[in-house]
């Protein structure tokens, strides 16, 4: 199976999301101009400050051409993982639900913290278990996740609301403690957790791993 | 309203955009906060949000620019401000 990562002007996190992928299957960098995939089986939209952020986070990165190519992907049912910035691109493009405002304590969080996998049966969680706890290290200024109340209930009856951050950690003033969610059919995620900086023992957990073996095991079962 | 030929008739147009009501505005409480320790008094209702500032042809596009990018109108208002 093959991973293709996104890389727009202003994108920092690619390349250690591109290591990430290699570890569980094939990996290539997709250019934020490319109007095709590459034959990508999941698109990765990394993190960092797609166009600098101007307007808001990710509001500019939405109209580039191969958002529009991921766009169709994920209306035919691909895999789409959005991290950190690549979130806010998904919600931006109206691909996930909701939007993300920036951190209640208006401080840029830059720390190690636990993530509670609350829906384990999803393309980006099955090697995690339910209530699992995932040492993740998280590092933004937006992840503030908001979305109505109605809305925020009926996600959470789809089981469309896959991580929250633990007790404990620092606050980002997230509605309900989200910290990842996936749109209705459940084939796109966004999270604002790094799980690429978290897959070689060397930086301390291998936790985020999980997400990328998840899926490139649904992946490869979906091209069997 | 209308574009001419040559560029003559543009609009100027500000949009104001600010954090939809109800929406926690940290930005909009810090300066509410910071204004008493100067000594200013009296002031509520702080929110803090961003102006963009542009020429049209057709102001009659100016919505749609505003739904489309320049607010997110899950979490903000706009409003359209035009002088000639």
């Amino acid at each position: 199976m093959k991973f293709g990562v996104i890389r727009f002007p202003g994108s920092c996190d690619e390349v250690d999301a591109l290591l990430a992928c290699e570890r569980f299957g094939d990996a290539e960098l997709l250019w934020h101009g490319d109007r095709e995939l590459k034959g990508a089986d999941v698109v990765v939209v990394p993190g960092g400050f797609s166009y600098g952020d101007y307007l808001r986070a990710g509001a500019i990165a939405r109209f580039s051409p191969v958002m529009e190519a991921v766009s169709e992907f994920a209306a035919g049912g691909g895999l789409v993982f959005g991290i950190c910035n690549g979130f806010q691109v998904l919600c931006e493009a109206g691909l996930l639900p909701g939007a993300l405002l920036p951190n209640e304590e208006l401080r840029f969080i830059c720390r190690q913290m636990d993530v509670v996998v609350e829906n384990a049966d999803t393309p980006f969680t099955r090697t995690c278990a339910r209530g699992e706890r995932l040492s993740i290290p998280m590092k933004h200024m937006s992840g503030r996740y908001y979305a109505p109340g109605e809305q925020l209930d009926a996600m959470e009856a789809n089981g469309q609301v896959v991580l929250r951050y633990a007790p404990g950690g620092p606050h980002n003033g997230s509605a309900r403690d989200i910290a990842g969610v996936t749109n209705e059919a459940g084939n796109v995620m966004g999270l604002m957790p790094h799980p690429e900086h978290a897959v070689d023992p060397l930086t301390g957990s291998t936790d985020g791993g999980k997400l990328f073996e998840s899926l490139a095991r649904e992946a490869a079962a979906v091209a069997a | 309203m209308g574009s001419q030929v040559g560029g003559e008739a543009l609009v100027r147009a500000r949009v104001l955009i600010r954090p939809k009501e109800g929406i926690l505005d940290p930005q909009g409480q810090a300066v509410e906060r910071a204004l008493p320790a100067l000594g200013f008094q009296g002031v509520s209702h702080v929110h803090v949000g961003r102006m963009v500032e542009l020429d049209v042809e057709d102001a009659s596009q100016l919505d749609q620019m505003c739904e489309q990018l320049l607010s997110n109108p899950l979490i903000e208002d706009y409003e359209i401000v035009e002088s000639a």
